[in-house]
């Protein structure tokens, strides 16, 4: 069995503490939690620092790297504000080989997995792993309800499998949670290749075989309770058959955009009020972001907070992305992973968010209504009609 | 502020994501519109009563759009919770796509016409035979080709009998049933049509008003209809359906989906039939798909005969008209002039008086040319037609008479002056393009070449009375709607559809015999 890696008191601390009597109060607590949350960044970020560039534990990427920048980061970085000096992380470093320069010395001898994103054409990007997926995806579990997602209920992934995370992050939740997990193969690349050649009849073919194959194993095994699927499939899934009539208590839902309306839809109409969604924001490089417990006042904005210290997701200004947006602005989302098994600072990624406070559950910031990043020019239209 | 809300199945729905529409030229807000989400609108269609307007006949639907004609053109109609004047919906849809006013206006008479006039327009789509034969599921239809003395006026069968889908009498097998010969020696046979749309779709777009009259026809063929409208035009395509409502249509039938471009592929993906307006790069997917018909760039074209080519300057106003009449807005406009000759002359006299035209705001009545409310798109369009100017062979005439550029910024739009441009060579990439503004390219090319050179054309205005052109114009594939004479291209009998006929686009023959009484419904 892999133990958990130490973790910090902010992000074991159980996090459905009763809130205090006065709102002054409540938010003064917030206020602290939130410092606390901060220290507990920064020095994490000195400990990954100083692990990474240590010649006896780091890899020989961050090692060779560190001889280019002519500064020494484990003095120069003494928090997590420090990490502006990085120049922005490439993920095209992730492309190609040698893989093994992104191994950890400390970890050299472990079974390492490899995890792919991208790569619907030319070579994918790829991040090793040793136990992360696993400490992301139990950390995670706590923030699961037993009522939705019973303990000993089994799981059906209908999502991305093959050379990624997701496949065995899902099926590590489901046997943390006591569950076996039930899988269908699904090839996202094959879907975008089909969609960029516009033959939709064939993806949908594909779509369907898919769902097909989850609808079977519904129906054959009795204690399937939880599913994780994409949006786009639970659409299709819910298109041929009731999944709160089929038992199904918990839908975990990622991979793609959620958008607040769908967020709504899904609850109101495809889980007809009666099961749960959990949408969640992740990727291979980062890890798993939380959703922020549903809130009627949220208006079914899709608010996610990450797995703060092991990773931070902010919003930056896409024109000058070392600058941090306000609440409730808009801006480009940038990523920061801190673990032993990867160190990525300052990651420009290709979507955009609204910037969201931190909150009870979380207390650092959140990015809501994630979608892909719209700061390049539209094409022009051409012709009329 | 105006909400405007998604009808689900004609049900008011207000949706968490929701688009502002802004005014093009001061910005202000002018209303908010509800997205639906592609699983919304997906969802929504399979669950459709398909047969919601089966218990109406085809002629009952034409008088409710008779009615609706009025309501439209003159009536206060819901727009979500608020209510719109005619008025009201002429400068709200000027607002948000920055159309002249005197133009929404005169194509708010288009669809006036489409509803008022619908029965001419279903005789047109089904060759005039009885529409009876739709509600009951068959019928019988008289071929006057049998009468040896055809008499003038006898029913809805007269003069209508060519082109009708079915074989020739003569190639008939003896005994058919369902072939009768009537006292007159008139042939009477069956016919009988289902319907294949059983819901029709329509990714619709902002460019223009006057296109939503090709959709129209749907509700009197007894389809009901998902709608996504243009992301600037909710207005149209909603007051439609209102007016519709109002006058009997159940809202059951009426489904208005605000939505991105994914839900606009989902649509079609779902629906039986549709129709989709849009570019090249989004017409491609679905060429290939024989339930969408596809309307995208015309590329509509004037074309002088050698008989004609040296009275150019009697068909000037004709051209000038298929060039820059509706703002150069739609797939009628032409986009190019091809002559065998005096091409240089044709295209400065056609910019002598297109570089008259001013950028003046919309709501001026002397407002012929719309504004860009995304004045990016407009500086990109311009940029594009000077990148391509850089190949040698084609110059901008309009822009040297002006001595001013076509692109004029004011405030937050910008407007795009017409323009001609003068190619030298007819595989210049600027030959055979299409903007949405008045832009046009002359041509040279000898007339014995161009029914195969101009390409696929919508419409094709050739002034001529060459035999030879005319017949080989005639039997070209890249022809859709033909006129033959000084017709402008614009100018279009709404009986006769293009890119497509609406009816067997629906509806499909099959053959069909009964030797038993079959009561009428």
């Amino acid at each position: 069995m892999i133990t958990m890696r130490k973790r910090t008191a902010v992000a074991e601390k159980p996090s459905n503490k009763k809130p205090k009597a006065s709102a002054v109060r409540e938010m003064d607590s917030l206020e602290r939690r939130v410092k606390a949350a901060r220290r507990s960044l920064d020095e994490q970020t000195r400990e990954i620092v100083a692990w990474h560039f240590d010649p006896k534990t780091g890899c020989p990427f961050w090692l060779e790297y560190a001889k280019k920048l002519g500064w020494d980061p484990r003095k120069e970085i003494k928090s997590y504000d420090d990490l502006d000096k990085f120049p922005f992380f490439e993920d095209e470093w992730l492309r190609g080989g040698p893989v093994r320069r992104w191994v950890p010395k400390a970890y050299a001898k472990k079974p390492i997995y490899i995890f792919e994103t991208g790569g619907s054409t030319g070579v994918p990007k790829s991040r090793i792993n040793v136990d992360d997926f696993r400490i992301d995806y139990e950390m995670y579990s706590k923030t699961l309800s037993d009522e939705s997602f019973p303990k000993g209920g089994d799981w059906l992934m209908l999502g991305p499998t093959g050379p990624r995370r997701l496949r065995l992050a899902v099926e590590h939740l489901c046997q943390f949670r006591g569950g076996i997990c039930f899988h269908v193969d699904l090839d996202p690349r094959w879907v975008v290749k089909l969609i960029s050649k516009g033959r939709m009849d064939v993806m949908i073919e594909y779509r369907d075989h898919v769902i097909n194959q989850g609808l079977t194993l519904l129906k054959a095994h009795e204690n399937i309770r939880c599913l994780f699927t994409t949006p786009k499939l639970l659409e299709a899934f819910c298109e041929k058959v009731s999944l709160v009539r089929m038992g199904i208590k918990g839908v975990f839902c990622g991979g793609t955009q959620l958008t607040a309306q769908f967020h709504r839809f899904a609850r109101e109409e495809l889980l007809e009020g009666k099961a749960e969604l959990v949408p969640t924001y992740g990727n291979t490089l980062m890890g798993l972001a939380c959703h922020k417990p549903f809130d009627p006042a949220d208006n079914y904005s899709v608010i996610y907070h990450p797995p703060c210290p092991r990773a931070m997701i902010e919003v930056v200004d896409p024109n000058e992305p070392r600058r941090v947006v306000d609440y409730g602005q808009l801006g480009r989302v940038r990523l920061t992973t801190l673990t032993k098994e990867f160190f990525m600072p300052r990651f420009l990624e290709r979507d955009e968010a609204i910037r969201h406070p931190p909150c009870e559950k979380y207390p650092w910031d959140g990015a809501g209504d994630v979608r892909p990043f719209s700061g390049f020019a539209s094409p022009i239209v051409e012709g009329v009609y | 502020m105006i909400h405007i809300p998604i009808l689900r199945h004609g049900q008011p729905y207000e949706s968490v994501d929701k688009v502002e529409l802004v005014h093009h030229a001061t910005g202000e807000p002018v209303a908010v519109v509800s997205q639906a989400n592609p699983g919304m609108v997906v969802r929504d269609i399979n669950r459709m009563d398909d047969t919601v307007l089966e218990s109406f006949t085809v002629r009952e639907l034409i008088e409710i759009c008779g009615r609706a004609a009025e309501r439209f053109i003159r009536g206060t109609l819901p727009i979500g919770d608020a209510k719109q004047s005619f008025d009201d919906y002429v400068r709200c849809l000027s607002a948000t796509t920055g159309m002249p006013v005197t133009y929404c206006r005169s194509n708010a008479q288009k669809i006036h016409r489409v509803l008022a006039e619908m029965d001419t327009i279903i005789s047109g789509l089904t060759r005039g035979f009885d529409l009876e034969i739709l509600d009951r599921g068959y019928g019988t239809y008289t071929d006057e080709r049998f009468s040896p003395s055809p008499s003038k006026g006898e029913g809805r069968g007269e003069g209508q009998s060519t082109g009708m889908p079915h074989p020739s009498p003569g190639l008939s097998p003896r005994g058919e049933r369902g072939k009768h010969t009537s006292a007159n020696g008139s042939s009477s046979r069956t016919l009988s049509f289902f319907r294949e749309g059983r819901v029709f779709g329509a990714v619709l777009p902002s460019n223009s008003p006057g296109v939503h009259g090709l959709w129209i026809p749907t509700i009197a063929l007894k389809a009901p209809i998902v709608l996504k409208p243009g992301r600037e035009e909710p207005w149209t395509p909603l007051r439609i359906i209102e007016a519709l409502a109002a006058e009997g249509i159940p809202r059951a039938a009426l489904g208005f989906y605000p939505t991105d471009h994914a839900g606009a592929g989902e649509l079609l993906r779902a629906v039986d039939r549709a129709m989709l307006f849009g570019d090249s790069s989004t017409t491609a997917t679905w060429a290939n798909d024989p339930r969408i018909e596809i309307h995208g760039p015309g590329y509509s074209k004037v074309i002088l005969g050698d008989d004609a080519a040296d009275d150019w300057k009697k068909y000037i106003d004709v051209m000038l008209g298929s060039i820059a009449a509706n703002g150069g807005r739609s797939c009628i406009n032409a986009s190019a002039i091809w002559t065998p000759k005096h091409g240089r002359e044709v295209a400065e006299a056609l910019a002598k008086r297109l570089a008259k035209v001013t950028a003046i705001p919309v709501d001026d009545p002397n407002a012929t040319i719309a504004a860009f409310a995304n004045a990016g798109m407009a500086e990109r369009i311009s940029a594009m037609i000077d990148g391509l100017l850089r190949t040698p062979g084609a110059t901008d005439v309009t822009e040297q008479i002006r001595g001013a550029p076509r692109l004029v910024k004011s405030g937050r739009v910008a407007y795009l002056l017409p323009t001609i441009i003068w190619c030298e060579d007819r595989e210049h990439p600027l030959a055979n393009r299409e903007f949405l503004f008045p832009f046009a390219s002359v041509v040279e090319c000898p007339t014995a070449e161009m029914p195969e050179a101009i390409g696929a054309s919508l419409v094709v205005s050739a002034i001529t009375e060459d035999r030879a052109l005319i017949r080989s114009l005639m039997s070209s594939g890249n022809v859709d709607r033909l006129n033959i004479g000084a017709i402008p291209t614009y100018q279009l009998s709404w009986d006769q559809p293009h890119e497509g006929n609406l009816f067997e686009h629906l509806y499909r023959q099959r053959a069909f015999q009964t030797n038993v009484e079959l009561r009428t419904p």
